[in-house]
């Protein structure tokens, strides 16, 4: 699952980044947005819970990692593989 | 002085928003930009200050990062302060890691990657008075074993720690210093390995918060709340101007009467003849009506720096990051657009921190299009001649809904004109919006004060200075040559200025403009509130004033007019620093000519249209 599938109140644990359409022409590549993610905090293993969607599409999307806050766009979360906490 | 003369040079590096700049200021006395939100120092700043050795250390401040690995090009200053990459600098002797204690994780892994560069280093957790309020545990002896880096705690904002930070250094500087730099850019795999590193240094000595910041979480599931958070915001810009009209009108008309009475005195006192006018007419009457703005510019930046040490700008970005999508931009674009409000200068300085070539661009180019606060005066002027001051719908302020509207209209064109640009220059791939949404802080009293009179000190010395001396070359290009003999005309058609309108009023009579206006533009490029100035001077030396300037204005124009001067100010790119930093930021004279002709041809254009359709109306 990745994080950009979750809604508001969804909390798990981070496993990983994968390669989500960041490759196209002009873009910063896959390699470069895996470690700009890691720089972030979105490492294997960080607790998040998304906290607000956006207005219009419910995007972006703002969660809490571990200690932050980020704000970021769902189709930059596409690339964050995520597990989810079974609800209660 | 050279920097071998101050022999030590430290640099404070650090996550964005950790308190760097605050501890500049503290340690050196400067009093460079500090607000709660992540990228505000954009660029290398120097100051100096003693140890308790007695040694004279230069201290750099330097933009916030997450990785040395820059991404934009702030970030790629800190890298190459740090590694002495600049031209004719070599790197720090000693770096101080500013952290802030609230929010260890990421800057311990930072850290770890400085550790590689192989300069001495000192880790300063920063914010220590909030850490201790939440109760957070942090084992210091245990932190600087780990690290193998002597650890302080500081609390930039009262100066404390400062002593404790500075002896570090002194031993530190006593030492040796490694000359070699061996930092090389991280790979997935190392960033990942630094991580588990920090993690377990912050599970061993950093225990969490017994008494954990909720206000945050609740003021945000109100502010960034998707329908009431939206509102919010647009409430709160509509607020800030009807503020900026309804608080500023009593003080504004104290300015007033106390330039009127001034004036008079000179009149009265003065024997008339050429030093009376210059007095009366280039001096009081052009700089008063621009100091008259004062209050508003002050209102102004005390809404936009309580906004930014709030902690709201990121929010903002939040909110707005779809509206930007559209128009090609992401929410950060937001940020350089509000700072704009003030000046564009900054705005475009702030646009640094978007990591793509072309977003930033975009940005730069549309970032004088927003109102800058020298619009202000302009503004005004023509609002309170021809916009009658009356309540709407029993709430709203009409000039301040048409100043609101006029704002609008700024953020709306340079938002309009990024779409135009994605479609027409180039279609760039979008860049990842990743942004740290920080805890909200109560503003400090101290700060908003400092930040508000500094902008009125700034506003004041461009009237002091750039404004005033316009004012005197105005004041003369409209009494000389006096009139002949037998002149039929008013003097000021037979002087310099009273040519010069005339000759360039044909270009500009097809928009609705006065021969008085084409003067006015010319000097306006050098500060925008010299137009008002300069309207100023010359109906005085005209002899047409008729009370105030404003009531002058108002028997003198048609209401067409005056929209179309309104329009004409949206637009035009009447502000030759802002061409100049362009230049600066983007190496070299295409872009600001591209922006100088195309913000030339809307003014143009909308300024036609709206005379135009004005005088169709029959106004
Ligand atoms: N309570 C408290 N607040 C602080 C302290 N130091 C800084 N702040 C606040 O933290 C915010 C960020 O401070 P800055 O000095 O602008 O941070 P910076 O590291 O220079 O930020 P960038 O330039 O964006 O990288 C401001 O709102 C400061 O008032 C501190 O020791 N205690
Ligand atoms: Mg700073």
């Amino acid at each position: 699952m990745r994080l950009s599938d979750l809604g508001k109140g969804d909390r798990g644990l981070i496993r990983g980044i994968v390669p989500a359409g960041h490759d196209g022409p002009g873009e910063i590549g896959h390699d470069e947005m895996e470690r700009r993610l890691l720089e972030m905090g979105f490492v294997e293993g960080a607790r998040f819970h998304v906290l607000h969607e956006g207005l219009v599409g419910r995007d972006p999307i703002a969660i809490r990692l571990d200690d932050i806050r980020v704000a970021l766009r769902r189709r930059d979360a596409r690339a964050i593989l995520i597990e989810r906490d079974a609800t209660p | 002085m050279s920097d071998a003369v101050l022999g030590t040079r430290i640099a404070l590096v650090g996550n964005p928003n950790s308190g760097k700049t605050s501890l500049f200021n503290a340690l050196t006395g400067a009093r460079q930009k500090v607000a709660n939100y992540p990228g505000v120092t954009v660029e290398r700043k120097e100051g100096v200050v003693q140890t308790p050795a007695g040694r004279r250390v230069s201290v750099l401040d330097l933009p916030g990062t997450y990785s040395l690995r820059a991404r934009s090009p702030d970030e790629a200053v800190t890298r190459d302060v740090v590694l002495g990459r600049l031209a004719g600098e070599t790197s720090p002797e000693i770096l101080v890691c500013v952290a802030d204690a609230t929010n260890l994780r990421l800057v311990l892994r930072l850290a770890l990657e400085l550790k590689s560069v192989g300069r001495p280093m000192v880790l300063a957790l920063n914010m220590y008075d909030i850490a201790e309020r939440q109760g957070i545990r942090i084992d210091l002896d245990g932190l600087a074993q780990a690290l193998d880096i002597p650890v302080v705690t500081t609390v930039a904002v009262r100066k404390r720690g400062l002593d404790m930070l500075l002896s570090q250094v002194d031993m530190l500087a006593a030492g040796n210093t490694d000359a070699s730099l061996a930092w090389h850019e991280p790979s997935a795999e190392e960033i990942r390995a630094a991580h588990r590193e920090a993690e377990r240094i912050m599970r061993s000595y950093v225990k969490p918060p017994l008494r954990p910041d909720t206000w945050t979480g609740r003021l945000d599931s109100v502010l960034l709340h998707p329908v009431a958070g939206t509102l919010i915001l647009m409430a709160i810009l509509f607020l800030m101007f009807q503020a900026v009209f309804t608080w500023a009108t009593p003080l504004m008309d104290m300015i007033d009467a106390g330039f009127a009475w001034l004036g008079q005195m000179v009149s009265l006192y003065v024997p008339a003849g050429l030093l009376q006018s210059f007095l009366a007419d280039g001096l009081i009457a052009g700089v008063g009506s621009v100091l008259v703005f004062l209050p508003q510019i002050l209102i102004l930046f005390f809404f936009i720096i309580l906004l930014e040490d709030f902690g709201y700008m990121a929010r903002a970005a939040f909110l707005m990051d779809r509206l930007m999508g559209v128009a090609g931009l992401h929410g950060r674009a937001f940020i350089p657009l509000l700072s704009s409000f003030a000046c564009a200068i900054p705005g475009i300085m702030s646009a640094r921190v978007i990591d793509n070539k072309r977003d930033r661009l975009t940005t730069i180019l549309v970032a004088p299009l927003t109102t800058c606060s020298a619009r202000i005066p302009v503004y005004t002027l023509i609002i309170a001649a021809f916009i009658p001051n009356r309540l709407v719908g029993g709430f709203a302020n009409l000039q301040g809904l048409v100043m609101f509207g006029l704002y609008a209209a700024g953020i709306g064109s340079a938002l309009i004109v990024a779409f135009v640009i994605r479609k027409l220059l180039w279609r760039s791939a979008s860049e990842p919006f990743l942004i740290e949404l920080p805890a909200y802080k109560v503003p400090d009293p101290k700060n908003v004060a400092r930040g508000v009179l500094l902008r009125g000190q700034i506003f004041l010395k461009r009237a002091g200075t750039i404004i005033a001396s316009m004012m005197v070359l105005i004041w003369f290009l409209s009494s000389f040559p006096g009139a002949p003999e037998n002149a039929t005309q008013p003097a000021i058609d037979y002087s310099f200025a009273g040519m010069l309108g005339h000759l360039i009023h044909p270009l500009l009579a097809p928009i609705g403009f006065t021969w008085q206006m084409a003067i006015a533009l010319i000097p306006g490029m050098a500060a925008r509130e010299v137009a008002v100035g300069a309207l100023g001077t010359v109906y005085a030396v005209g002899g047409e004033v008729e009370g105030t300037l404003a009531t002058t204005l108002a028997h003198q124009w048609p209401l067409a007019t005056a929209l179309s001067f309104l329009a004409w100010y949206v637009f035009a790119p009447q502000c030759l620093s802002t061409l100049a930093v362009v230049k600066r930021e983007t190496g070299g004279w295409l872009w600001p000519s591209v922006m100088f002709a195309y913000m030339l041809t809307l003014a143009y254009a909308a300024s036609f249209a709206v005379f135009h359709i004005a005088s169709l109306l029959g106004w």
